[in-house]
């Protein structure tokens, strides 16, 4: 039976929004979980996800456009074994209609009835279910209700708080959660002369930007060790690599290995030195990773996008200088995909190349730590008694002090600055 | 088992008639063991008979303020004793009829006689040897008599009787029961009525309003000890007024027979004793359930002061045994009775029905002024933990109060404070016994504030005190 995708409802008085992108073509095999497309409205931002298994047969609502009201058709799904192309070929009547978005907790939108067990657009609550559950951040989509008909009521609640933290929250589901106390649009524009200001709307990467960043801000606990690297050993043997590049006949050399290629790696080394620093949180557990995955931020108009070398540990300087150099220039094109960006357990932001001496960044979720560098300037210090001047950079790690302690946090950054200050122990 | 019921009811008061009647339903072949009368104590010496001779009090009294109304009445007011009696009798006659009349529209056997359990699944019924309370209804025609019945799934609705306090033993002469004070030979001038739950305070306000001299005895603080303090103090100062006299922290420790009449021996919690004649006395110090003869012991069913253990859908420790209503523990109510008999029988056929919530259970008191409430009271609440917003309203502030000549009363709400949960609502004044279903609807429905204050409530209407009690409790009250 082919599944019709319906427009979503990011809440209950929103009645169209804008289909900004398709994040899967037609013909693409669909599991449960896939982002299927994101969806816009003046408010927030959300991807629609797949629950059902099969081939999205038909996308009917192109990306880009606007003002799509809710509950729309915008795509077709096509089950296991069906013939995707009689079943784009057009919405029958047959179709099985899926249930609208749930109003309380529209981001995941599918085909498939709510994982409640209730149908249909309407999430049968009692007064008392639904404010207990909005109070504690619950999403109603997730609490099964054990009262007349399936309505969630009182006890279900209770049952499913005393459960969590299992149970998914509001937040996790809905996207953007605008800082709540934050003084509305017209309120801050009050502060300034009409006409001494251009509006420039927020494109999706801004909002993302804004609400990872809240969300990385407000729930993460951060905390932050700062620490000096002496360079002078790590300068030298870069001019030796970069030295015995390889050139090609104009003369270019195949590679030139930066300051930050080297902090890329010693940070990856360092992850792999002190395992437990490797790590991600989660409610209920911790995610202890294999390899050490380095973000690495790159500023780009409008914005910045944190692509991620993956395994970096394993990685020499040169594959490591190639694959950022690909995706510095992919993130500029904005031509990179979510496996570019998603995950990492850690991320190098850069902005020596400012002058800036030290500055701390804010964790990008789900990442546990992030390095902050800034600049490798000659600075007077002592040495063997005597005062002598060496290129010293300082570096701040923060660190979500749910994953990483401060000992810990502190034993991966004596960790990076042994590699950086013996930079030979990296071509191990 | 040749002949086995899918399931026998022993009792056929308000519990197991309603049991019996929704086994029907489900296509259970059902039975219903009655030694005496149909429809139990409730519809025959209890709820029904007492609201009929309640009536003709509300009327009398009403006539007695025709001239408050504009009205003028010829002649002496008076009232017969008998005939006032005989109209209770014949309300209680006629549903004592109907009840057998749906016992046999839903195909229920009726097996007429006294009920023991032999065995699991096996009742012996011999005929009755309790003497009936007279006047007795008939015995209904088509019954089934005494012999051994087998069942898969036997339900003990016994329901109860007066408790009575050693010593002061009700003789049905000089000190009643709710049996006798229903049908008395002469309405009595003095009157001493030991007890002020619910059927205490029916009767103190009935015979009160027939022109006795009543006083109420109460060994507690507070009269009508289940309801909300302020609710109990509001109705005391009423029937203060209507000249009941009340004597709480009291104990009535002795009680003297005369010829016509009683001497009573009360003391307070000072110790300070004193002595109260009066024509006739009522015992209505509670009751007790019906868990004697009935073979209970012998089968080793669990039973915890006189209360028989249930899991809260009506099941025994033993298997295929349940009990409901009163014999089933408190609050011993036709209504609690006639849902637990439900719940015990859907359980039985499969259905997962919710156990029983004793918070959701209304309680209502027919006095005047009548007294109903449902949930919480504030000091159980917060002895419970709560944070609780309170809202009052009192009828003077209600239009439709006024109207009717009924400005004295008060409902009071009590909600958690957290998440607006309606946690107890509590009334005394006209009609309040009608209109607490609107909360026990709300409570079961868990509205919280926001829906009760979005609600409508029809004007000029009582309920309209209900609307601004919610109100009140949010700051928000709009007649007061």
């Amino acid at each position: 039976m082919p599944i019709d995708i319906l427009m979503p409802a990011l809440s209950p008085t929103m009645e169209k929004g804008n289909l900004s992108r398709w994040l899967k073509k037609e013909g693409d095999k669909i599991k449960p979980g896939d982002v299927l497309a994101e969806i816009e409205t003046d408010k927030a931002t959300m991807e629609v996800e797949a629950i059902d298994e099969g081939v999205l047969a038909k996308i009917v609502v192109p990306a880009g456009t606007a003002d799509v009201p809710v509950n729309n058709v915008i795509g077709v799904i096509a089950g296991e074994g069906e013939d995707a192309h009689s079943v784009a070929s057009g919405s029958s009547p047959a179709h099985e209609k899926a249930p609208a978005a749930v109003p309380a907790a529209p981001a995941t939108v599918s085909a498939a009835p709510a994982f409640n067990g209730q149908t249909g657009p309407r999430i049968f609550a009692s007064p008392l279910a639904r404010r207990i559950a909005k109070e504690a951040g619950l999403a109603l989509t997730a609490i099964t209700g054990t009262g007349p008909h399936g309505r969630i009521i009182e006890r279900d609640v209770k049952a499913a708080l005393a459960r969590a933290p299992s149970v998914p929250r509001v937040q996790d589901l809905k996207a953007p959660s605008v800082p709540l106390p934050a003084p509305s649009d017209e309120l801050i524009r009050q502060n300034y002369a009409a006409s001494s200001f251009e509006e420039v709307p927020h494109d999706l990467m801004r909002k993302t930007i804004a609400r990872r960043l809240v969300e990385a801000a407000r729930t993460i606990p951060h905390f932050y060790l700062t620490t000096d690297c002496n360079l002078d050993a790590l300068i030298s043997l870069r001019e030796a690599i970069n030295e015995a590049a390889p050139k090609n006949k104009e003369g270019k050399p195949a590679y030139k290995i930066s300051v930050n290629d080297f902090i890329i790696k010693a940070l990856a080394l360092a992850l792999i030195r002190v395992p437990d620093a490797n790590a991600t949180w989660t409610e209920s557990a911790m995610l202890k990773h294999k390899h050490a995955d380095v973000g690495v931020a790159v500023a780009i108009p409008g914005g910045l996008i944190t692509p991620i070398i993956r395994a970096a540990e394993t990685k020499t300087l040169s594959v490591i200088s190639g694959e950022m150099k690909d995706y510095a220039a992919r993130a500029r094109a904005r031509k990179l995909m979510p496996e570019d960006y998603q995950g990492g357990s850690t991320a190098v932001s850069n902005l020596g190349m400012f002058g800036i001496k030290s500055f701390s960044a804010i964790i990008n979720p789900p990442q546990a730590t992030i390095l902050a560098v800034g600049a490798g300037e000659p600075r007077v210090i002592v040495k063997n008694g005597a005062p002598t001047v060496a290129i010293v950079m300082s570096v701040t790690l923060s660190c979500d002090h749910r994953a990483v302690d401060g000992v810990l946090g502190a034993e991966l950054l004596a960790a990076f600055k042994t590699l950086i200050e013996q930079p030979a122990g990296m071509l191990a | 088992m040749p002949d086995a019921y899918d399931i026998l009811v022993i009792g056929g008061g308000p519990g197991g008639y309603v049991a019996a009647i929704r086994a029907a339903q489900l296509g259970f072949k059902t039975a219903v063991v009655e030694r005496e009368h149909l429809g139990g104590i409730c519809l025959n010496w209890g709820c029904i008979p007492t609201k009929a001779l309640l009536r003709s009090a509300e009327i009398f009294h009403t006539l007695n303020h025709a001239k408050d109304y504009g009205l003028t009445v010829e002649g002496k007011i008076g009232f017969d004793p008998a005939a006032v009696v005989k109209r209770s009798r014949d309300v209680s006659a006629q549903l004592n009829n109907g009840v057998g009349f749906l016992l046999k529209k839903n195909k229920v056997d009726v097996i007429w006689g006294e009920a023991a359990i032999t065995k699991p699944g096996e009742v012996l019924v011999t005929a009755t040897k309790k003497p009936a309370m007279q006047p007795s209804h008939p015995v209904p025609k088509g019954v089934l008599g005494a012999g051994t019945y087998f069942a898969k799934n036997i339900i003990v609705a016994t329901g109860a009787r007066p408790r009575v306090i050693p010593g002061i033993e009700p003789d049905g002469k000089l000190i009643w029961t709710y049996f006798e004070a229903m049908v008395p030979d002469r309405f009595p001038q003095s009157l001493i009525v030991m007890g002020s739950g619910a059927i205490g305070i029916e009767f103190a306000s009935f015979y009160r309003t027939m022109g006795a001299q009543v006083t109420v005895v109460e060994i507690l603080p507070q009269i009508l000890p289940v309801e909300d303090v302020e609710i109990a103090a509001h109705a005391r100062k009423r029937f203060e007024k209507q000249g009941i006299e009340i004597l709480t922290s009291t104990k009535v420790t002795k009680v003297e027979k005369k010829q016509d009449g009683i001497t009573a021996t009360l003391e307070d919690d000072k110790g300070q004793a004193r002595t109260l004649e009066a024509e006739r006395m009522i015992s209505a110090v509670g009751v007790t359930g019906n868990v004697e003869n009935l073979g209970l012991e012998v089968l080793g069913v669990k039973i915890d002061h006189g209360i028989i253990a249930t899991d809260g859908r009506g099941r025994t420790n033993i298997a295929g045994l349940h009990a409901i209503g009163d014999v089933a523990g408190p609050p011993m109510l036709a209504h609690k009775a006639e849902h637990e008999g439900v719940i015990c029988v859907e359980a039985i056929n499969g259905l997962d029905p919710h156990p029983l919530d004793k918070l959701m259970i209304p309680g209502c008191t027919y006095c005047n002024p009548q007294v109903a409430s449902v949930g919480l009271t504030e000091a159980k609440a917060k002895a419970l933990g709560f944070e609780v917003r309170v809202g009052r309203f009192p009828f003077i502030g209600n239009g439709k109060a006024i109207a009717l000549g009924e400005p004295d009363g008060l409902v009071k709400t009590i909600f958690d404070a957290k998440t607006g949960k309606l946690l107890g609502a509590h009334m005394v004044g006209a009609e309040v016994t009608e209109l607490i279903q609107g909360f026990v609807i709300a409570m079961n429905c868990e509205t919280t504030e926001a829906e009760l204050i979005h609600s409508i409530f029809p004007h000029p209407t009582l309920s309209e005190t209900m609307h601004e009690s919610v109100l009140d409790a949010y700051g928000r009250v709009i007649h007061m």
